[in-house]
């Protein structure tokens, strides 16, 4: 088992490795490393360098957080609910993120809180509130989380919240309303290591819960009764697989937005790939998430260049048939 | 070894009230009633699972409540009705999930570890399916698999809750052989909740009968078994009688008693 561990880490790992270091070399505008890191030509007339640094770094840093978020993410909900489709979308705390930046973006993208630009903050506050409200619904002091209250309360979440987005829409004038549609397309131009230092608390305490619960996670999706005979603290874990599966979609959707489809199509990829247990299943679906959305930001930086598509086109473009593709295979 | 002594536990829909019973090291125990009469609950308080309202359940004079529950897992395993994983494992790794009690959530299964599943798998007629998946097994297999994960957590006492129910004749008295030999040979100490009456008479050396969350009668299973403890159960009127070909006692329905089944609270009188 341990090798097993070893060689997910080594093979996943070296992969997310190459493609990091390809990716922020390619792109419309050809670019050498060597002048990128050329100390001799002033920073102000080094064209490389502030590609590099500025417009290719952060973005594949980001598509790397952000992927390896979405898709752990995924990974423990879908052994939280027993329900291979279950995604980070599901219990509406990417809505909560959603409807904190709209409304950030029509009320307040002038507002500054210290370092922090104003549409992550809220889109972080919508977030945990929205996780919240469902943890809060499906919370019985005695008894196992209810998944299917869970669930349910996620679904009545989301429609709630989307019919609050289409209010403050309307609210908006045409600017607000742009920039709202652009957010929630998913993009990874942060345009500084900024916004992805912010989110490294919130992503850590995320990755510090969910470090306790491979094995756990491994019986729970067997039989939750079975577990708790087995030494597991059932509540305890579900708890901690609920809590650090929310925090880290509400970093990865602050930082960009709700990049679709990322949360279902990795873990079932890696799953092929190296089986369902998941002490390899979480580490795999960490690094192959973060190559994966880097891989797919690659194709929306050059798909039509000059022109930047946003990464949630291309992953929605491929979740969407990845999806019934999944239920066909299912039945 | 176990003794639940005065335990209480309330449901929503039912309770168990104030029982006792005891199960010594090495015996086969049957728990039998009719449905909802709280024998998986019970098991669910033998297993650490569920804490009792009042009363305590104790493992060789220790409070379960006072032990850690991986600690109750080393000793105590439980066997569900039916197991239905949400992914694809295969045998293997279901039996070695059995390890977790002596492993935890970071340490991960050795060599050693290994060895006992293998073993487990051996005891259950199942190392040949090692490598198959789960889900690609038929139900009498399914069952010796989850038997076998149990086993594999080296614990002296296995609770099972109806572990033939959804399986055929034949492989009923397969996994009823498994048990008596790990009975017999391993000195494993078992609890079994069913509703086959026969499978009961077959195995068990002693039986718990259980009305309306009550211990109804408890003792040796020639003596409990009887006809009158069938009507008592399920108001059904039974000839109970030896088998000699069996070499137990063998329960045949032979009518449902004239009037309204007994229900499920003891103070009703029946018509």
């Amino acid at each position: 088992m341990r090798g097993r561990v070893a060689a997910t880490v080594a093979g996943f790992g070296g992969l997310l490795l190459v493609v990091c270091l390809v990716a922020p070399l390619v792109g419309s505008t050809p670019i050498s490393l060597a002048r990128a890191f050329d100390r001799s030509i002033p920073y102000a007339d080094n064209v490389d360098a502030q590609i590099f640094f500025v417009a290719r770094l952060p973005r594949v840093v980001a598509g790397a957080l952000v992927g390896a978020a979405l898709a752990t993410a995924g990974a423990v909900l879908q052994a939280l609910f027993r329900n291979p489709l279950a995604a980070p979308e599901t219990l509406g705390v990417s809505a909560g993120a959603a409807l904190g930046a709209i409304l950030a973006i029509t009320f307040a993208s002038e507002a500054r809180f210290g370092p922090l630009a104003p549409v992550p903050l809220a889109s972080l506050v919508g977030a945990l509130s929205a996780m919240t409200v469902v943890y809060l619904l499906a919370r019985s002091t005695r008894r196992p989380l209810s998944t299917s209250v869970l669930l349910l309360a996620g679904v009545a979440l989301n429609a709630f919240i989307s019919a609050m987005i289409l209010f403050v829409q309307y609210l908006a004038d045409f600017t607000q309303t742009y920039r709202a549609v652009r957010w929630l397309i998913g993009d990874l131009d942060v345009g500084a290591m900024g916004p992805i230092v912010a989110s490294l608390p919130v992503l850590l305490s995320a990755a510090l819960l969910i470090l306790w619960l491979p094995s756990a996670l491994n019986l729970l999706s067997v039989d939750a009764d079975a577990a708790a005979a087995r030494g597991v603290h059932v509540i305890r874990v579900q708890r901690m697989a609920f809590v650090g599966a929310s925090l880290a979609t509400a970093a990865a959707v602050s930082l960009s937005g709700p990049v679709a489809f990322v949360g279902i199509i990795v873990p079932h990829l890696v799953r092929l790939v190296v089986g369902v247990d998941h002490r390899v299943v979480l580490p795999a679906a960490a690094l192959f998430g973060a190559t994966f959305l880097v891989l797919c930001d690659l194709v929306a930086r050059t798909l039509l260049n000059p022109v930047e598509l946003p990464v949630g086109i291309v992953t929605a473009i491929l979740g969407g048939p990845f999806f019934l593709w999944l239920l066909v295979r299912k039945r | 070894m176990l003794r639940l002594a005065d335990v209480s536990f309330a449901y929503a829909t039912f309770d168990l009230r104030s029982v006792s019973v005891e199960v010594s090291r090495g015996a086969f125990v049957g728990l039998i009633g009719p449905n909802g009469c709280g024998k998986t609950t019970l098991l669910r308080l033998m297993a650490g699972v569920v804490t009792p309202a009042t009363g305590t359940v104790s493992l060789d004079g220790e409070p379960l409540a006072s032990l850690p529950r991986r600690r109750i897992a080393q000793r105590i395993a439980m066997v569900p009705q039916e197991t239905h994983p949400a992914f694809d494992y295969t045998v293997i790794e279901m039996v070695l999930m059995g390890r977790y009690p002596h492993l935890g959530p970071f340490a991960m299964e050795g060599p050693a570890d290994l060895a006992i599943a293998e073993e487990a798998l051996e005891a259950t007629g199942t190392a040949h399916l090692a490598g198959r998946a789960y889900m690609t097994l038929s139900g009498g297999e399914k069952q010796r698999v989850i038997i076998a994960g149990a086993l594999a957590q080296s614990a002296g006492l296995l609770l099972l809750d109806e572990p033939t129910a959804s399986l055929d004749l034949g492989y009923q008295l397969e996994v009823a052989s498994l048990l008596r030999r790990l009975n017999r040979e391993r000195g494993t100490t078992l609890v079994l909740a069913t509703h086959d009456l026969n499978l009961a008479a077959r195995l068990c050396d002693r039986l718990v009968l259980l009305r309306g969350g009550r211990v109804l009668a408890e003792g040796p299973t020639d003596t409990v078994l009887t006809s009158a403890a069938v009507c008592d159960l399920y108001g059904v009127d039974a000839d109970v009688r030896f088998h000699p070909g069996a070499g137990h006692l063998v329960v045949t329905p032979v009518a449902t008693t004239t009037g309204v089944r007994p229900g499920s609270d003891p103070g009703q009188t029946r018509v």
